[in-house]
C-alpha cells in the first residue's frame, strides 16, 4: 500500500498529471455533489446554449445524493453508481470538467474522453456514507432545489479518502476485473 | 379466538423498524464484514476499506446516522395470523404512514419517484412496497428492508429449462456477479429463489436477505449449491469496492418453492454489504 497524496481542488493540470491508477488520495477543497436528474438537466442547458448553475471548469464532481442533515452539516454522504452518468460525461470533460468521484467502473466512452481531455476519475468508499459525512466541512444547496436529494450541492471536504480509478492516460484499475470476470 | 391490534401499533412499530434498519448494521452482517476484514491481507487497499466499512457502522450506531445514504425503498413484510383483526384503520395505510414517519423524522433520504416516467419525487419515500401474507395464529410479524438500488439494479431473473443442471444455476449466480461488478458495493449477499413463478422467485430471492448471513438453507442439497456460488463468486476476487482481495461475497442465502414441470425460474437479488432490516413481532 503506498503513501497517501494529498491534494486540492480545484485541481489544476499538474495535479492531475501526478496522479497514477491505483493511488490513495485525501482530496480537500470544494466539490460539486450532483447525479443523474441533475446531470440531464445540465446537459440539456448546454445543449441549447443556456447557462449552467456553476462553472464546471476545472471542478471535480462527487456523484451523491446525501441525506438530508440533522443536526449537522450534511448527513450520510457516500457515492453513488457512476456508471449511470456515463451518457452525459463526455460533454461534462469536452466542457473542462477536471474530475469526478463515484463508485464502480466507467465506460470505454468515458474513459476516452478522461484521456482527451486529461481528466481523472476517483473512486469513494462506497456504502461508508456515515464515515464520509465526518469529512464534509460545509454544505450548500446551489441549484435545482425541486429535485429534492437530487439537487446540486457545494460542498466542502477535508481530507476525503479517495482512490485514483483512472488516470490522466486512461489506465483503469478494474482492467484487472476484465480478466477475472471473461 | 380473535386478537385486535391496532392500526396505530403497527404504524409505530414500522416506524421504529425503519429506524433500527437503517441505522444499526445487522449484527449478522457486521460479523460477517469483520470475518471478512480478518480473512485480507494485512496493510492491503482492501483491508484497509474493509476496516472503513466497520468503522461506518460504528459511526452510524454512535451518531444515529443513515449507515448508507441511500436509504432505500423500504419494503415491508408482513405476516398476519389468520385471527386477528385489525382495528382502528386499513394495514396499508398504517404501514405507510409509519415509513412517512420514519423518513421523516430521522432526516433519512427519500428516494420514492411517483411515477417511473415522470419521475418526480413524492417527498415521503412512500409509498412502500408491501409483501403480505396470511399465516396461522394471531401475531402479526413485520420485517422492514430498506433496499438500495445500486445493487437493486443489477438483480436478475432467469427462467431455465427443467433439465438445468445444479452447474447451470451456478453459473447464471456467477454470471450475474460479474456484470454487477464493483458497481453495486461488493462484498454482497445473494438472496436468490429459486422455483415458483418469475415473479414468486423474485420476491423469493429478495426474502431470501432476511435470513441471517451465514445461516445455510436446511436442505442438503441446497446448501451445496449456495457453498458452491460462495466459493467461485470468491474466486472471482472483485472484492471490496472492485479492489481485489478474499471478499467478494459474505453470504449466499437461497430459498425454494414448488414449481411447474416446463420451467426453473431463478432470481438473483444481489444485495450490497449494507444489508439493512428489521424484525418485530406484534
Ligand atoms: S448499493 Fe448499497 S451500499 Fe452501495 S450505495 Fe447503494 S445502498 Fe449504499
Amino acid at each position: 500500500m503506498g503513501k497517501i497524496k494529498k491534494i486540492h481542488t480545484p485541481l489544476d493540470k499538474k495535479t492531475i498529471l501526478s496522479l497514477k491508477h491505483g493511488d490513495k488520495i485525501f482530496l480537500s477543497g470544494k466539490i460539486f455533489a450532483l447525479r443523474d436528474q441533475a446531470h440531464l438537466r445540465i446537459t440539456q442547458l448546454f445543449k441549447n446554449g443556456k447557462k449552467i448553475p456553476f462553472d464546471i471548469k476545472g471542478k471535480v464532481i462527487y456523484y451523491c445524493g446525501p441525506t438530508p442533515a440533522k443536526n449537522r452539516i450534511i448527513g450520510s454522504c457516500g457515492p453513488t453508481t457512476s456508471g449511470r452518468m456515463d451518457k452525459f460525461t463526455g460533454v461534462l470533460l469536452n466542457k473542462g470538467l477536471a474530475g469526478m468521484i463515484g463508485k464502480g467502473s466507467r465506460s470505454k466512452d468515458v474513459i476516452q474522453a478522461i484521456k482527451s481531455n486529461g481528466a481523472v476519475y476517483f473512486i469513494a468508499p462506497a456504502g461508508a456514507g456515515a464515515y464520509l459525512s465526518e469529512k464534509v466541512t460545509s454544505c450548500r444547496m446551489i441549484a435545482f432545489k425541486d429535485l429534492g436529494p437530487e439537487a446540486v450541492y457545494e460542498l466542502e471536504v477535508l481530507n476525503f479518502p479517495l482512490v485514483v480509478a483512472v488516470d490522466r492516460k486512461g489506465k483503469n484499475i478494474y482492467d484487472r476485473l476484465q480478466m477475472n470476470c471473461k | 379466538m380473535l386478537r385486535y391490534v391496532e392500526a396505530k401499533k403497527i404504524e409505530k412499530v414500522v416506524e421504529e423498524l425503519c429506524f433500527e434498519a437503517n441505522i444499526f448494521l445487522r449484527s449478522d452482517v457486521e460479523k460477517a464484514l469483520k470475518r471478512s476484514c480478518c480473512s485480507e491481507k494485512k496493510n492491503s487497499i482492501s483491508r484497509e476499506m474493509m476496516e472503513i466499512l466497520l468503522e461506518n457502522a460504528r459511526i452510524a450506531r454512535r451518531k444515529n446516522l443513515p449507515i448508507c445514504q441511500d436509504t432505500g425503498v423500504a419494503t415491508v413484510f408482513v405476516d398476519i395470523g389468520q385471527n386477528v383483526v385489525i382495528k382502528g384503520g386499513l394495514l396499508r395505510d398504517a404501514v405507510t404512514r409509519g415509513v412517512k414517519a420514519s423518513y421523516e423524522k430521522n432526516c433519512f433520504r427519500k428516494s420514492v419517484v411517483e411515477d417511473p416516467l415522470i419521475r418526480k419525487n413524492t417527498g415521503t419515500n412512500t409509498p412502500c412496497i408491501m409483501h403480505m401474507d396470511i399465516v396461522k395464529g394471531d401475531r402479526v410479524k413485520i420485517s422492514v428492508m430498506p433496499k438500495g438500488f445500486g445493487s437493486e439494479n443489477k438483480s436478475r431473473i432467469k427462467m431455465m429449462n427443467p433439465t438445468s443442471t445444479d452447474k447451470d444455476i451456478v453459473d447464471f449466480c456467477v454470471e450475474t456477479v460479474k456484470l454487477a461488478g464493483p458497481d453495486a458495493c461488493p462484498p454482497f449477499i445473494l438472496g436468490i429463489g429459486i422455483g415458483g413463478t418469475t415473479e414468486y422467485s423474485a420476491y423469493l430471492a429478495k426474502k431470501a436477505l432476511l435470513r441471517p448471513v451465514g445461516k445455510y438453507n436446511p436442505k442438503k442439497h441446497i446448501q451445496k449449491i449456495e457453498k458452491n456460488i460462495q466459493k467461485r463468486v470468491n474466486g472471482l476476487k472483485i472484492g471490496v469496492m472492485g479492489l481485489g482481495g478474499a471478499s467478494t461475497v459474505l453470504g449466499v442465502n437461497i430459498e425454494t418453492a414448488p414449481t411447474h414441470i416446463a420451467g426453473l425460474p431463478v432470481a438473483v437479488n444481489i444485495s450490497c454489504h449494507a444489508l439493512r432490516s428489521a424484525t418485530c413481532k406484534i
